[in-house]
C-alpha cells in the first residue's frame, strides 16, 4: 500500500490518466477544471508526453480525433460551455469507433451559466450531445480516490470498447481535496491496435479511419454493429452502490456530489426511524436500470436527488416503469441542496404531502 | 484530535486555503477521514475565501458544512455571513484586528485574537492565518501542537523550509495569545 496524499479531484484524474498510460492531452483552460490542464502542462513534458493548449475546444477535441485515430490514449477535458463546443468532434470520433477520455467538471448552465458545480449536463452526456445513434460510456465518481480509478478504468474501457468514454464531475469533486492512494491494484491494461493509422510499411492494407458513407444501407450497417457493442457494454459493465437498500421503503438516488449529501441525509433520516436506502449509479450509461426495477418490488417511493431540475429522475422513472412513485428534488445553478432539505422532501413524501 | 466540522473564512490573500489544508493534512497524518474544499470563483487578493473542513471518524458524507462547529473568521464580513451558520455550542475565533465588532451570539465560545497584530508584529501580517490556526488549536485542543507543527513542515516546499520556521513561530504565537 502507498501513502496516501491530499490531492485535488481535477489533479488526481490528470495524475491517474498519466498512471494509465496517457501521454497526450489537448484541452483549453476553463473553471472549474483547468487544473487538470495544469498538472498536465507540467507533468506531460517531463515523462515524454504531450501537452496542447489549444485555439478552441473545436480544435482540442479533433486533435484527440486524430490522436485516437494513431492508437494514442489520449483525454480531453473541459467544463459544460466547453463540452458543448466538443461536441460534433465527439460524435466523430464516436462514429469511427475510436477510444478516448473526456472529462466533464460541470458547471451551472444554460449558455455561459455560471461556474459554480452542477450537474445539469446530464441529458447532454447520457443521450447524446452530438448528433447520430450513439453512446458515451459514462462514469460518474464521487469521491476524490473514486476519480482515481475511475479514470484508470475510463482509459481501459475505451480501448476495450473502442469508445469514447467520459468522466462526469462537478466543481465541487473538481475542487475539493481529499486523501487519495495510488495503489499498485490501479494496473491499466496494454490492448492491440490493429486498427489504428501507423503506417502500413507495406506490409498490409491501409486502415482507414472515417465517418461518412453515401450509401444508407452501408451506414445503417455500421450502426447496427457499434449497437451490438454498446448491447455487450450494457451487458457486462453496469456499474452501482447501494446502501440500506435490504428493507428500503424510500429509495433515494443520487450520482457523483448529490450523492455524497444524499448519505448524510439518509444516515439522518435513519437516526428518525425512517427506513430509507440509496441507489448510486457509478456508471450513468450504462444505466443500472435493473436494480431500480427491483428495488421497486418493496419500494413505496424513489426520491432522485440531481444538482439539476431533473434529468437522471427520467432515467429512473423509465426504469420503475410505474410500480412505484418517483420524486424528484433538485437545487440548479450553481446552488447545491443541503442534508436538511432532502430529509425535509422524504419526510413530505412519508406523510404523503409531496406530489410527484 | 477530534471530529470537526470547521470553516475558515476572510479576505482572498490571507491564507485561508492554505490554513485549512494544514488541518486537513494533520488530520489525515492522523487517521482520520477528510475532505477540504474551497470556495472557487473569480478570487483574487482581497475578495472573500472561505474553506470546508470535515475531519471525521467516519467517511465523510457531503464535504458542504452548513453549520460548522467551528468557525475561524479573518474578516467582518465572513463574520457576518457565517456567525448565524455556527451550531450551539460551537466556537467562533475571531481576529480581533480586523473585526470591529463583537460576536453576537451567546450560545458559542469566542476567542479574540489580535491576529494581524501580532503577525505584523512577527514582521509579516501575512501570517495572520497561522496565528488564528495557534489560537484555534489552543481554544478547541482540536490537535496537538506538534501535529500542525509537522504539517507546515510538510506542506512547504523544500526550497522554501525557511518559512516553515516562521509560520511555526506565528502560530505558537497565536497559541500563547
Amino acid at each position: 500500500m502507498s501513502e496516501k496524499v491530499l490531492m485535488k479531484g481535477n489533479e488526481a484524474i490528470a495524475e491517474a490518466a498519466i498512471l494509465a498510460g496517457c501521454r497526450y492531452f489537448f484541452g483549453y483552460p476553463i473553471t472549474p477544471q483547468t487544473e487538470i490542464a495544469a498538472y498536465m502542462a507540467k507533468k506531460m513534458p517531463k515523462i515524454g508526453g504531450t501537452f496542447l493548449q489549444a485555439e478552441s475546444e473545436v480544435s482540442a477535441i479533433n486533435m484527440v480525433y486524430g490522436a485516437a485515430g494513431a492508437g494514442a490514449r489520449v483525454m480531453t477535458s473541459s467544463s459544460s460551455p466547453g463540452m458543448s463546443l466538443k461536441g460534433e468532434g465527439i460524435s466523430y470520433i464516436a462514429g469511427a469507433d475510436l477510444p478516448c477520455v473526456i472529462v466533464n467538471i460541470v458547471r451551472g448552465g444554460p449558455g455561459l451559466g455560471g461556474i459554480q458545480p452542477a450537474q445539469s449536463d446530464y441529458f447532454q452526456a447520457t443521450k447524446g450531445g452530438g448528433h447520430g445513434d450513439y453512446h458515451l460510456l459514462v462514469l460518474a465518481p464521487n469521491s476524490v480516490q473514486e476519480m482515481v480509478s475511475l479514470t484508470i478504468d475510463a482509459f481501459d474501457l475505451a480501448d476495450k470498447y473502442r469508445i469514447p468514454v467520459m468522466l462526469l464531475g462537478d466543481g465541487t469533486l473538481g475542487q475539493m481535496m481529499e486523501p487519495v492512494e495510488f495503489s499498485n491494484d490501479n494496473i491499466s491494461h496494454v490492448y492491440e491496435k490493429p486498427w489504428a493509422t501507423v503506417g502500413t510499411q507495406k506490409k498490409r492494407k491501409h486502415n482507414i479511419i472515417n465517418t461518412l458513407y453515401m450509401s444508407p444501407e452501408e451506414l445503417e450497417y455500421t450502426i447496427i454493429e457499434r449497437q451490438k457493442k454498446y448491447n455487450s457494454i450494457v451487458q457486462n459493465e453496469i456499474r452501482c452502490e447501494t446502501s440500506y437498500l435490504e428493507d428500503a421503503e424510500y429509495v433515494l438516488s443520487a450520482y457523483g456530489t448529490s450523492s455524497r449529501i444524499v448519505e448524510t441525509a439518509v444516515h439522518q433520516l435513519r437516526k428518525e426511524g425512517y427506513k430509507a436506502g440509496i441507489i448510486r449509479p457509478i456508471t450513468l450509461w450504462p444505466f443500472p436500470s435493473h436494480i431500480y426495477k427491483k428495488a421497486a418490488e418493496h419500494a413505496k417511493a424513489f426520491l432522485s436527488v440531481e444538482m439539476s431540475m431533473g434529468q437522471m429522475v427520467e432515467d429512473i422513472m423509465l426504469a420503475v416503469n410505474g410500480k412505484a412513485p418517483v420524486h424528484f428534488f433538485g437545487r440548479t445553478g450553481g446552488v447545491i441542496p443541503t442534508p436538511a432539505e432532502i430529509v425535509s422532501k422524504v419526510k413530505d413524501i412519508a406523510g404523503g404531502n409531496a406530489s410527484e | 484530535m477530534k471530529s470537526e466540522n470547521i470553516i475558515i473564512a476572510g479576505f482572498g490573500g490571507q491564507g485561508i486555503l492554505f490554513a485549512g489544508k494544514l488541518l486537513a493534512y494533520a488530520a489525515m497524518v492522523a487517521g482520520k477521514e477528510i475532505s477540504w474544499l474551497p470556495s472557487y470563483g473569480p478570487e483574487m487578493r482581497g475578495g472573500t475565501a472561505n474553506c470546508h473542513v470535515v475531519i471525521s471518524e467516519e467517511p465523510v458524507g457531503s464535504p458542504i458544512i452548513v453549520n460548522p462547529d467551528v468557525l475561524i473568521s479573518m474578516n467582518r464580513p465572513s463574520l457576518d455571513k457565517f456567525e448565524n451558520s455556527v451550531i450551539e455550542g460551537g466556537t467562533i475565533v475571531v481576529d480581533k484586528s480586523l473585526i470591529d465588532r463583537k460576536v453576537t451570539r451567546t450560545d458559542v465560545r469566542v476567542k479574540y485574537v489580535e491576529a494581524t497584530k501580532i503577525a505584523m508584529e512577527l514582521g509579516n501580517a501575512a501570517l495572520a492565518n497561522m496565528v488564528m490556526v495557534g489560537a484555534f488549536l489552543k481554544e478547541t485542543g482540536a490537535f496537538i501542537l506538534d501535529e500542525i507543527k509537522d504539517a507546515i513542515v510538510k506542506n512547504i516546499p523544500k526550497t522554501k523550509q525557511a518559512l516553515a520556521e516562521i509560520d511555526i513561530k506565528a502560530m505558537v504565537a497565536g497559541y500563547n495569545a
